[in-house]
């Protein structure tokens, strides 16, 4: 008898798995699939090649979007992301430009991401004002001071190694693909891990589905949501890093309207904006999707606002079905 | 506890309370809202300090400076509001803020084990550790609660109202586990507004009235009207009270009438002047066929008159032009608009009498609303008050002076009663019978048996999503209503 209810329950409990990943995977599978099939685009779009230049085109998403799902879950929103990942890069390039060693500008990069995640955190917990607005202010603080810093202009920086980050053809060539990638999906997996099997993860959901809940468990959740901003702005300055590579000059007016892209990729994961609920696999899927959608539509040669309507039912379509899953399943 | 007082500000709130609770024991701690049962308990799991007074925990000095220390000294309290994360596993849900690691990572197979250990110590091996809680019966979850309390070693469980949304069956399996746990040797608090409950269910009783200690004792030697009388503080003399009234023509007619979440159509009507109770278990259909006479849930079958008149099967707002009002049984959620204030709240099915030009004359409004508050003797400062600063039985007579206000002439109540202290109840009572002598036609679902008993003309039953019964009051008793509600059947040998 009991090992008959374990049985069952088991096989729900991983039935539900495959189906929180299986849904938004067949999403990415079926984008792919469109395209595959369009005779025009197919060979040019099948390729290894373009495979890996919508990989490279992704990782600064990516990495936002990894800290995002962070955020998320446990209730949450960054509208920060994209001028911290401004800011972030403008400082790397500045540090470069300086004459410093390059390692030095990533540091720097990395903890000015980071420093402004704090910040958020800091404030939410402490004003206990709610997270949109005070992440709303910090959007126009971090893109007021990239702007500062980098005097209304470009940064320019001598091109070093760190500019290799993001570089098509990688060198030593046994990498196949640039550094970057390979440290978005190293990074992917490791919070994948953290979020399932650590202590800190179950908090995050805790905070998320209920926080007064959490709270009385003895769950430190002030401190909590600290380090959740506090990790997203870590990726934010990762990611700038990576902007930074990619342009080679600071530019601080880079990623305008970029976050919108993260929450979204976010949500068409399967993250709730009202907590509780998102993976970091289906984040990294909703990367890809948006990014499969405007490497296809540039191939088609469809107008950048075709690309922008239908992105835009991607996010009603995929939400809407994770809805009506939701409800089934209540 | 010994000479427990907490003053806020220049209100006392507790008055030099003693209260003791002995190993193994189920002691009812009773008052009328407002009596300080909540401060009590707060202050004996450490939401709040005390202003003066000593707290002794199996011998030692007991000052816990928060709920987690009071909860690390082994005092849970099971509240009203679950506290459970929704989208989390049972598992997860118990473990949470106890989880097991090793090197950094959670032990996932141990606290699986040790979950499913905890749920068999509380008989309930039947609760699948993996099964998101947000999928379990509110029954359910206040049983996953309970494992998390025990998990943490409680010896003193504090239950805040815990079978208020409970039927008939879940209670019994509540009870059988309080049995349980005490014979474990924990301690409990029980909190109730059902008073034959917790005569079933406690050792030993204490009254608080207006913060004082008033009484305490055995609970087999008092008498369930002594309790009333101490929680009242006067002699309740008529606990329902009934004004002559003639039951006159059909007000409201349901034929086979089926709203979307029924589960088969019922045929139903009320008389002016009459008091109709619906009876039930939860999850027995009363509360949807309500919601489809309302028209909150669709209706794509039957037919519906109000009066002679047949009325479209539309939404809400027709119902209420016709005249018919309803009261939810979810005050907070849905009932009321707790942000706003009692002058909101009462006028917002009815705002045309002091509409003008589409511009609302809130100086006219306030005086009407003024009249409202000093006849529902609702105890408020102002009609501008936000009632969530009102306590649940004043919340309650907003939502009905609502009704009234609309000139409801057929009041649908859902629950009228829940959560309320008796003083509150027993107006309510007044008002139902004031009501339908002035010829107000009134449909009442209670799961509360005596009070459908004390108050009804006629009682429906349903069972099952059916409408199974319907009798005049006279020809039912506590115990055939029990049946009705439990098995669609009164048992033979009944009238």
């Amino acid at each position: 008898m009991k090992d008959m209810t374990d049985q069952t329950t088991k096989t729900s409990s991983r039935f539900r798995f495959v189906a929180n990943i299986v849904a938004p995977f067949l999403g990415l599978l079926l984008v792919i699939l469109i395209f595959s099939l369009v005779p025009e685009v197919q060979d040019r779009f099948l390729r290894a090649g373009n495979f890996k230049s919508v990989a490279t085109q992704s990782v600064i998403v990516a990495l936002a979007a990894l800290g995002m799902t962070f955020v998320i879950i446990s209730g949450g929103i960054d509208l920060s992301v994209a001028s911290n990942i401004a800011l972030s890069s403008c400082i790397v390039a500045f540090i470069i430009n300086a004459g410093l060693p390059p390692w030095l500008g990533v540091l720097g990069g990395m903890l000015t991401g980071s420093a402004i995640g704090l910040i958020n955190g800091s404030l939410i917990t402490s004003l206990r004002l709610v997270p949109f607005i005070i992440t709303l202010g910090m959007l126009g603080i971090a893109r007021g001071a990239a702007k500062w810093l980098a005097e209304n202009q470009k940064i320019d920086a001598p091109i070093t190694w760190v500019n290799d980050l993001m570089a098509r053809s990688p060198q030593p060539p046994w990498l196949l693909m640039a550094p970057g990638i390979w440290l978005m999906i190293l990074l992917a997996a490791a919070m994948a891990v953290v979020l399932r099997f650590t202590m800190f993860g179950r908090h995050v959901f805790a905070i998320g589905s209920n926080e007064a809940a959490a709270r009385l468990c003895g769950i430190r959740t002030r401190r909590t949501k600290v380090i959740i901003y506090g990790l997203a702005g870590l990726f934010c300055g990762m990611s700038g890093v990576m902007q930074f590579s990619r342009l080679t000059v600071g530019d601080p007016t880079v990623a305008v309207g970029l976050e919108l892209d993260i929450i979204a990729a976010v949500v068409i994961g399967g993250g709730s904006l009202s907590g509780g609920q998102g993976s970091i696999l289906g984040s990294m899927i909703g990367v890809f999707i948006m990014a499969f959608l405007r490497n296809g539509s540039t191939m088609m040669g469809w107008p950048n606002y075709i690309q922008e309507i239908i992105i835009g039912f991607i996010i009603i379509v995929a939400v809407s079905l994770d809805q009506i899953r939701y409800r089934r399943e209540t | 506890m010994k000479g427990i007082s907490k003053s806020f500000g220049a209100t006392r709130a507790l008055d030099d309370v003693h209260f003791d609770l002995k190993r193994g024991e189920v002691h009812a701690l009773l008052g009328e809202n407002g009596a300080g049962k909540s401060t009590l308990i707060k202050i004996m799991s450490g939401a709040i300090r005390p202003t003066r007074g000593t707290m002794n925990l199996e011998g030692a000095k007991y000052s816990p400076a928060s709920p987690l220390e009071g909860r690390k000294m082994g005092i849970s309290v099971i509240y009203q509001e679950l506290n459970l994360a929704p989208h989390m596993t049972v598992e997860e849900n118990i473990m949470l803020g106890q989880e097991w690691k090793a090197c950094g990572f959670l032990r996932r197979k141990k606290m699986r084990q040790k979950a499913c250990e905890v749920l068999r110590l509380v008989s309930h091996p039947e609760i699948a550790p993996d099964v998101p809680v947000r999928r379990l019966s509110v029954a359910a979850r206040q049983i996953v609660e309970i494992s998390r309390a025990l998990l943490e070693k409680a010896k003193i469980l504090i239950m805040d109202e815990p079978t208020s949304s409970l039927s008939g069956e879940d209670r019994h399996r509540l009870f059988r586990l309080i049995k349980q746990l005490k014979g474990q040797g924990v301690s409990i608090v029980y909190i109730s507004h059902f008073l034959e409950e917790v005569q079933q269910v406690a050792d030993r009783f204490s009254v608080l009235r207006d913060g004082k200690n008033v009484g305490s004792g055995q609970m087999e030697e008092i008498s369930l009207d002594g309790i009333i009388q101490l929680m009242v503080g006067k002699k309740v003399r008529e606990v329902f009270p009934r004004l002559p009234h003639e039951v006159g023509p059909v007000a409201l007619a349901a034929f086979r009438l089926r709203g979307k979440r029924m589960q088969a159509e019922v045929s139903l009507s009320l008389h002016h002047g009459e008091i109709l109770g619906l009876a039930g278990l939860v999850g027995s259909g009363r509360t949807e066929f309500l919601r489809a006479l309302f028209g909150l849930d669709a209706c794509h079958e039957g037919v519906l008159r109000i009066g002679k008149e047949e009325i479209a099967l539309t939404g809400p707002r027709l119902r209420i032009d016709h005249g018919i009002g309803f009261l939810s049984e979810d005050r907070q959620g849905e009932g009321l608009s707790p942000g706003q204030s009692v002058a909101d709240n009462i006028t917002l099915s009815r705002l045309a009498p002091y509409s003008r030009f589409g511009f609302l004359r809130l100086g006219l409004r306030n005086k009407e609303v003024e009249r409202w508050i000093q006849r529902m003797k609702i105890k408020a400062q102002s009609p501008g008050q936000s009632i969530l600063t009102l306590s649940g039985g004043n919340q309650q007579k907003v939502a009905l002076a609502r009704l009234l206000h609309q000139e409801a002439k057929v009041l649908l109540l859902d629950e009228p009663t829940r959560g309320i202290d008796i003083l509150s109840k027993l107006q309510v009572y007044q008002w139902m019978a004031e009501l339908a002598a002035q010829g107000k036609a009134i449909l009442f679902v209670s799961s509360y048996l005596p009070e459908l008993l004390g108050v009804c003309d006629r009682i429906a039953v349903f069972y099952r999503g059916q409408l199974a019964e319907v009798r005049p009051v006279s020809e039912w008793n506590e115990q055939s209503l029990t049946a009705a509600t439990t098995t669609g059947r009164t048992s033979a040998g009944l009238h």
